[in-house]
Parts: structure tokens; sequence; C-alpha cells
């Protein structure tokens, strides 16, 4: 008995109160950007925030179900979850109902299941499980290309089916492979190529090979001992003006029109400010129609259930990816503060956890948790308030619907049980 | 160094984000104004402008409904080449018109509404109005448009138009559309007529559609109608002073002594207030405005500033006997004018030596010289007398804005001793400097208003009401400051002998043709010289025509000055017309069509004309009368006789 008193102190109720936290005050603004006149009962099915309610009520009773699972269950069937997880991916090409152009959910009686918001738990256990392999080593190419490949399928599946916004979550485990030993140089590429994507997008490819030539030629020079040859020099000046090409093909004819939009005008590409202000107008209808919500928030807030532009259901999908503009309106720059503090304070909460485990395990998977919602909190309220180019993604607790909530809850108390579980370790 | 690169990067995004929340929410002040907010329409329901009403109830003013479509830029869709043609046809506009006023809306401000079409034709509403729900962007504003119910007083009643962007800067009520009372009374009770519009401020969603009251309407308003008032002026006296103005240019300001009550308020040329009302409103003012000859706009009752001339004088009287320095038997002898010096003031041929009784109705330039002289070296210095006679004169409400309720007003001039120190230096100069002031020329200024005020204190004996024109207010009480009189700083005692001298000026004086059978009319006839610069050459005009009365001699109850531009003597037309208000007033009626027939008659365009010439042109002695053609006078005559019914 004692030990199963200890056991159940020894969740990390820090992590757990943030995360109702958010839940609860994440119910509040789906109440607030749903309902459609007065309130008449908060149970109401017909009404997102009734469903909503129910989702939450759900959430309680998967985390029992989590939490009442040992420890180990995760660890041992991580490999057999993934597969479940790419099988349901797969099966959405047969199966799959379209909404909104996207393939990616299933259909049950009234009920809707999105598989890729439960690919993310399942592919972070995978990737923890394979790195944690003792005979891994992610400083090797062949190990790099095996765990690639796990993240590799779920991403191509989900975006073939039309949502390239849940694709970008699999970017996460690029903090994961990074804290696991993947060299350095793959962190200096890949800023590296985000730097020249930018450049060559807005500056054109001549530019940018001057400016790549001018890096390498410094760097030439300034370095005495270890130079590398002029051929390899070339090879990379090579490599990066093709890959320069290969943006601007890309984006021309890679994106579909509304993507190129978006990066059209998030990085003004379009040189007549009149033209690109049209564009906005036109475009970006859903981030003009949030930043006015979020501004018009002020200090404190016009008050909850008070947003005019939210009432007035003013900002489209707004209980859903742009969520946070209902936080803006209504509780003004101290709530919305609020929110991005308990995401950061979260995602570090789980950061340190994951640090103090034992197996190698939980520190992988507690990394992909962390990775993941970074992620998410990242792109949606970067998005939200213009900061990035709009790609559509929901806010962790906070956006409405079932399947995302129980994701990132799945997501979560998995890995609040292999913390809870760490004395256990051998 | 791997463990922190997600830590680090993680809580750069934070303070990022906060940053750019910051930025969005706090920095630049912003403050939540649902004016500005577009989710929220604000509907406006204007009250009705208050009803005007002459001193005998007759109504002068009312209000039609006038239609506005009013536009929203940012709500506006894009609307196809159909569309466009369809809504531009139903506006009747062009669709360049279309555009520019689009974007001149949208450059004022694209969340706030500005006016589209306005006051639109009571069909064009009708069909629009069923259409409107179409246009997004675009809604029709109903607001009330005054209603003339008569041609007559545009100077006195004023008008409406569209408040300016300065005024909304200034007026935050006003929003763009919105109509304020911009001339005569309308400006000046614009608070009391306007009343408090009502609003309801409306949810709306993305598009555009009504979802209710904001906030189940606990900041919606009803609107408080404008409150009707009555306004001092006599309608029919104010009709047949502007018929006595047609064809020339002047004042008549006409006040009863016993309250201040301004009875009429002429100004001559006049126009029909009816064309400042409504769309044809910006094109008639700016015709008006645009009028430098004429001056429509130019109330001249109360904005021309003149010397006084003769009525001056009477003051002069009764400062003497206040300060003591004369009896009114002490004669003064005059030999064709008033010597001083190598100098001369000239004078007309009368009996001599005068006494004040004859002085004043004889109106004698030396008599008045000798006076005034007295007056100011009564005291050590002409700098004391100086003052003390500009303060005895001042209390008559000279030299200073009479500080009522007339949208506009001219101050006058009654010079004091800082006047000459600053023109002739310190003590360098003596009373006979500033002799002028004796007979009213000089320094001394005055308008039509202030002269009518001077004789209604001279009627009274010793006092005045500030002159007005609100009589009443309903459910209101009028500003105190109307009600009490005002002293002047002469003793009641020495007021009889200068009634006395007024009453003889109409029995055996300047203006002895101009008296009324059984009314004793107490007057002072006067002349302005004037001046015009034709050519770069200050040319003199024919002298302006004055005339100061009241009537009944006691308990007077008008008390009137006339000013009649380039009219020449005093009784030529000012006197003529004084008599004539005054037995219309007191009686209703004309006896002496004689006058009458002599004002009407003749024009005095002619004379207006003649600066513009380009020909040499002869003044006062050397000038004649016109007639107007029999027909057209026998139109005035006819509309003599349909001023009670109009």
């Amino acid at each position: 008995m004692l030990r199963e008193n200890q056991r159940r102190f020894k969740f990390d109720w820090i992590t757990i109160i943030l995360f109702l936290l958010l839940i609860g005050f994440g119910y509040l603004n789906i109440l607030s950007a749903s309902h459609v006149g007065d309130v008449t009962s908060y149970f109401d099915t017909s009404q997102l925030y009734g469903k909503q309610l129910i989702f939450i009520g759900l959430t309680l009773i998967l985390i029992i179900l989590i939490l009442s699972f040992e420890a180990k269950f995760y660890e041992r069937f991580a490999s057999i979850i993934y597969i479940v997880a790419i099988l349901a991916l797969l099966g959405l090409f047969l199966f799959g109902k379209d909404v909104n152009g996207a393939r990616s959910w299933y259909g049950i009686g009234s009920m809707t299941i999105q598989p890729s918001e439960f690919a993310k738990f399942a592919t972070a256990l995978a990737v923890a499980k394979y790195i944690s392999d003792l005979q891994t080593n992610m400083q090797t190419l062949k190990d790099q290309i095996r765990v690639a490949a796990i993240i590799f399928i779920p991403a191509l599946l989900i975006l073939l089916q039309n949502d390239a916004g849940s694709t970008m979550v699999y970017l996460a485990f690029f903090f994961v492979f990074y804290r696991e030993g993947l060299q350095q140089i793959y962190l200096i590429v890949a800023l590296s190529l985000i730097v020249l994507a930018v450049l060559s997008l807005k500056y054109g490819i001549a530019i940018t090979a001057i400016v790549v030539t001018l890096v390498l030629a410094i760097r030439y020079f300034f370095r005495k001992k270890k130079r590398a040859s002029i051929p390899q020099y070339i090879l990379v000046l090579l490599l990066a003006v093709s890959f320069s090409y290969g943006v601007k093909l890309f984006y021309q004819h890679g994106l579909k029109t509304h993507q190129q939009n978006r990066i059209t005008i998030f990085l003004r590409l379009e040189k007549d400010p009149v033209k690109l202000e049209q564009m906005r107008k036109r475009e970006a209808y859903n981030l003009i129609q949030s930043e006015q919500a979020i501004s018009s928030g002020g200090l404190t807030g016009k008050g909850f259930l008070q947003g005019t532009r939210t009432t007035g259901k003013f900002v489209p999908e707004q209980e859903t990816d742009y969520i946070f503009s209902t936080v803006g309106e209504e509780w003004g720059f101290l709530g919305s503060s609020t929110v991005i503090i308990l995401f950061v304070l979260l995602i570090i909460r789980i950061l340190y956890l994951a640090e103090a485990q034992k197996s190698q395990f939980s520190r992988v998977y507690g990394y992909g948790v962390a990775s993941i919602l970074f992620i998410h909190f990242t792109v949606n309220i970067g998005m939200v308030m213009g900061l990035i180019p709009t790609v559509g993604i929901p806010l962790p607790f906070f956006s409405y619907g079932g399947s995302g909530l129980w994701g990132f809850t799945i997501l979560l108390f998995i890995f609040i049980k292999l913390d809870s579980n760490k004395i256990n370790e051998w | 160094m791997r463990k922190l690169l997600l830590l680090t990067t993680v809580i750069l995004v934070g303070l990022v984000f906060i940053a750019r929340l910051f930025y969005l929410q706090v920095y630049g002040g912003y403050e939540y104004d649902i004016f500005e907010d577009s989710a929220i329409k604000k509907e406006y329901n204007y009250p009705k402008r208050g009803y005007v009403y002459d001193r005998n109830g007759k109504l002068l003013v009312a209000n039609q409904p006038s239609y506005d479509v009013m536009v929203i830029p940012r709500d506006v869709e894009f609307m196809d080449s159909i569309k466009l043609n369809e809504f531009c046809k139903l506006l009747k506009i062009t669709k360049e018109t279309y555009y520019k006023r689009l974007e001149k809306a949208s450059n004022y401000s694209p969340r706030l509404s500005s006016p589209f079409v306005q006051q639109l034709s009571k069909n064009d509403y009708a069909v629009l109005q069923e259409k409107m729900r179409k246009y997004t962007g675009f809604y029709i504003q109903k607001r009330s448009l005054r209603f003339y119910q008569t041609t007559i007083g545009a100077n006195v009643l004023g008008d409406i138009g569209e408040v300016n962007r300065n005024i909304i800067a200034k007026k935050p009520y006003y929003k763009l559309g919105d109509l304020i009372g911009k001339q005569g009374i309308e400006k000046t009770y614009e608070n009391i007529l306007r009343g408090i519009k009502g609003i309801k401020f409306i949810q709306k969603d993305r598009f555009n559609k009504n979802i209710g009251p904001y906030k189940n309407g606990i900041f919606d308003t009803l609107p408080k109608p404008g409150k009707d008032i009555t306004i001092t002026i006599d309608a029919e006296l104010q009709a047949y002073g502007e018929l006595l103005m047609t064809n020339k240019r002047g004042g008549i300001v006409a006040i009863e002594p016993s309250s201040g009550e301004i009875l009429a308020m002429v100004s001559g040329p006049s126009y029909n207030p009816n064309l400042l009302v409504g769309r044809e409103r910006s094109k008639n003012f700016n015709i008006l405005y645009k009028d430098s000859i004429a001056k429509p706009l130019f109330d001249r009752g109360l904005q021309a500033m003149y010397p006084p001339g003769s009525p001056f004088k009477t003051l002069n009287a009764l400062v003497a006997l206040q300060e003591g320095v004369v009896t009114t038997e002490e004669r003064f002898s005059c030999a064709m004018g008033y010597r001083y010096g190598n100098r001369k003031m000239g004078c007309h041929a009368h009996r001599s030596p005068a006494n004040m009784n004859i002085g004043i109705y004889e109106s004698c330039n030396a008599y008045f010289a000798n006076v005034y002289r007295r007056i100011i070296d009564k005291y050590d210095s002409p700098a004391e007398g100086m003052d003390n006679w500009s303060k005895h004169i001042k209390s008559f409400g000279l030299g200073n804005y009479l500080n009522n309720d007339l949208s506009v007003g001219q101050p006058g001039k009654v010079p004091t001793a800082s006047t000459y120190n600053r023109g002739y230096g310190k003590n360098r100069w003596y009373t006979t400097f500033t002799i002028s002031n004796a007979i009213g020329q000089g320094e001394v200024l005055a308008t039509p208003i202030q002269l009518a005020n001077m004789a209604a204190a001279i009627g009274n004996r010793g006092h005045y009401y500030t002159p007005h024109i609100i009589k009443e207010i309903e459910g209101d009480t009028i500003p105190s400051k109307f009600t009490t009189p005002k002293y002047t700083t002469i003793d009641k005692r020495h007021f009889e002998p200068v009634v006395q001298g007024m009453f003889d000026v109409y029995n055996k004086g300047t203006a002895d043709m101009l008296q009324v059978k059984g009314i004793e009319i107490c007057g002072k006839t006067g002349t302005a010289e004037n001046f015009a610069i034709i050519d770069s050459v200050k040319t003199q005009l024919t002298d302006h025509s004055i005339f100061v009365a009241f009537a009944p001699k006691d308990n007077p109850k008008i008390a009137l000055a006339v000013f009649v531009e380039n009219g020449y003597f005093g009784s030529r037309f000012a006197g003529r017309m004084a008599s004539l208000m005054i037995e219309y007033y007191l009686r209703g009626e004309i006896t002496r069509k004689d006058m009458e027939n002599f004002v009407l008659r003749y024009s005095l365009e002619h004379e207006y004309q003649k600066p513009f010439s380009n020909e040499p042109f002869g003044i006062n002695r050397q000038t004649t009368l016109e007639a107007i053609d029999e027909k057209e006078f026998q139109k005035l005559l006819q509309l003599k006789a349909e001023i009670p019914k109009s």
C-alpha cells in the first residue's frame, strides 16, 4: 500500500498543474470563440464548447488509463504502437474522409478522428525506442538514416493527405537528434539552408551566390589550420547555388498557389506596395483579422465573452487554429503573455525532467514531447501574430478538437508516467 | 551545450512572442474605442431639431426628413461591373465619381463611416432602401433637414450644414456627415436646438450581418429631442424691414427698450434661407460667399462698423450734463461752423446761438464742439478728460462686444487717452486734436445694433438690457444676463432735455418731414462719410444715411437704428425707414404712404455700381434718385400686402 501511495505522488505535479491551467484556460476561450447568443447550457452538445467539455471529460479518463499502465509497457510496445499509427495513416487513403481538402479524418458516426494527432506520440515513442537501443549511435550515418526514416514515413503520409502543417511538426525531432549526438554540422547546415532559402527568394540567385562566395572566402582566409582544399569550397558553392535555384523553382512551381501567396506576403516578395497590400487583403484575411483582434485587446483585454470581434466571429477558424486571437482580444496583453509564459514553463519543465531521467528512452521521449509542443506553440502563435507564414497547425490544449486534445494529452502523460517511474529504473 | 539548444530557443521564442504582443497591444497607446470597432455597428437615431417660433408664436423653422447614403470603406466588397453599374445607376452617379468618393472616404478613415451620396430625394430613397442590403459597406442614414416656413430672416435664422473635420476633432459628439448650426441662431443655440442623438450598438459578424445588440444594449441611448425656441423677432416687422431694404444695402436693428429683445434685424441685401438647405447648400453658399460686392452674408446690422455721426451728439450732451460742464440753457454761437486754431469744422445754416435743445434738433456742430471741449478740458489734462469721457460713452454699450447671443458681432470703437498717446505720443495732443468725437466722426465707430441699443438706453432714461434674440426656451429659462438691466453712468434726471431735443428733431428739426401723426417719435439723423479704394486712389463715395430713433417718447416700445449704405443724408432713406418701421410696429399699418412709396420706389443699385463703372462719378449733392420700373414697384406693394399672411 505504501508503495502504491508513494507512486501516486511521484507524478510531477508541476507539469500536471500547468497542463490543467492550459486546458482550463483553453476551454474558456473556446467557449468565447464558439458561443452564439447567450450560453444556455455548458453541456449543450450541439455547440462546440459543449463538445469540448465532453472531450475534456474523456481526457481525464484517458489520463487515468495512461497512468495505470506499467511504465515499461510504453517502451516495450513502442514499435507496435508506431506500426499501428502508420497503418492508421495508411488506412486513410482507403477509408478517410475529406475535410477542407485534407484527407486526414476517419468518420465514425458523427464523430471524426484524426490519426495524425496520434501519430506524433507514436513516432516519439519509436524514435525514443530506436535511439535508446544500446547499439544505436547517432554519430553514424547508418543510424541517422534509419532514425530519419522513422519520422519520414508518417511525415510523408501526412503530407500526401494534404496536411502540410502537421508534416512540419516532424521537424521537431531535429532537436531530439541533436540532443542525442547528431553532429554540429547538421545544425550549421540547417541554419545555413534557412538563410539561403530566404536570401534566394528575397534577393535572387545571383546575390545569394555572391554572399555565399564572400562567406566562403572569408572562411578560407581566416582559417589558417585545417584549411579545406579549394575544389571543396567550389563544391560547397555549387551546392549552395543549386539549392538556391531549387528553392526558387520550388517556390514557383512546387507550391500550391495559396502556399506561394503566404510566402510572398510574409517575405514581401511583391515589389509593388499597392499590389502587395491588395494581396494581403485578399490572401491574408485571416491574419489581418487576427492581428486586429489581438491588437484591440489592449493591455487588459475586453473581458471574458466580451470580445466584439470574437463574438462577431471575425477571425475565421477562431476556435481552432486562430484561438489565440480570442485570448488576445478578451484577455489582452496580460492574459496572452500569461499563456505564453505557461507554455514556456511547461516546455522547460519537461526539458528539465527529461534531463533528469536515468533511462535514455525516457529522456529521448521527454525531449520529443518538449520539441513537439514547442513546434506547435511556435508555429501556431507565430502565425496568428504574423511572425511566420501562415501554417495550419493547432495550439496544444487550446484549439478545439478531440483528436488534438487527446493526442497531446497522451503525448504528455506517457512522459509523466515514464518520469514517475524513474526510481524503479535500474 | 547540446542540452541548451532547445532550452534557449524556447526562452527566446517566448520573449519574441511577448515582445510582439507588447507591440500589437500596448505599444502606441492603443485604447479600445467602440466607435472605431468595425465589429460594432453604430446606428444613430437623430432627434427632431427644435422648432423656431417668432415672438408672436408664428412657426419660422421646422424640419424635413433627409436620407444620406453612408459608406464604411473597409466593409465595401468588390463589385463586378454589372453590380457596380446597377449601384451607380441607383445612386445617379458615374463610376468615376464612385471610385473618387470611395477613395476620399477611405483616405479619411477606412473604419469610420463617411457620407457617400447626400440628401437623396424621396423617390430615390424609396427605390434604394429595398436594395441597400445587397451592397455591403453602404447604408442609409436618416437625418433631419431644416424646412423654413418663411423666406425672410436668413441672417437671423442662419442655417445648418455638415460638420467639417476641424469641428469633429474639437467636439467628438459630431461624426462625419452630421449637421451643425453654421450661422445665426442655429449656431448660437446649436446645443439646445440639436438635442442629443440616440445610438444603438449592434454586434456584427464578419459577413456584416447584425447578430444582436452589443452587450444586450446596455450602452444604447435614446435620442433626446431638441428644444423648441421662441425668438424675439417679430416676423412681420422683420419682413417689412427687409422689404424696405429691397434694392438697398444696409441694416436695421430694432429693439424693445423695456427688455432688450431684438424685434427685427434686417441686413440688405438678403437671401432666401431655403437656399441653404439640402443638396444645393454648398453650391448656393459658395455663390453667396463669393459675392464680394454685395456681400449678402455680411450682416450689416451687426457687423458694419461706421462712425455714428450726429446721433452720437446726444451722448455728448448727456455726458456734459452729467459732468456739469453746461446747463441746458447755455448758448453757443455758430457761424456756419466752429473755428479752432486756424481750422474750421463746418455746419449748416440754422438759428444761432444755440442752446442744448436747438443744438440737438438742428444738429449743430459748433454747439457740440464747445460742449465736447468743456467735457475734456474739465480735467487737468486732456488724457484724464478723455478717459472720463470714454468711460461714460462705453457705459452705453459702445466700444465693446455686446456679449449677446448673436453669432456675429463687432466691438465698434470708443477712443481713450491711450488711443491718442499711441498716435501722437504721450501728452503730445490736445482736446482739439480729438474734436471730431464731438460730432461722432473721429475715432468713434459703432455698429447699427450698438446704436439701436444706445437709443434704447436713452429711451429708458439711463439703462438698457443686452440686446438678445432668445425669448423662450422650451422647458428652460433664458440666461439672466439678458434680464438684468445695465445702468449707464448718466443720472436719470439728465435725460429729459436730450429726449426733448430728439423729439424736436421730429417736430422742427432735421426730420420734421418724417412725422407720423399720433406717434411721438424721438430720433436723430446722421450721415457717415465713407471711402473706397478705386484704382489705388482713396475716393469718397456718397454718405451713408443713418437714423436712430425710439418711440413713443415716454415708455418707448421700440428703439432702432437704420443704416443705409450711400443713402446720402440721414432723413432721406434711413429716417423714412425708421418712421415706417415704428409706425408698422406700433400700428400694424402705414398711414404715411408717401414715405413708403418713396422708399420702395427708389433704388440705390446705381449708386453701388459707381465705384465699378471705371468712370468719374458724382456723390452726395450730385446724386440723383433712380426709381425702379412700375411693374417691380407694384410687385413690392403686393409683397407688402402679403406680409401678415406669409
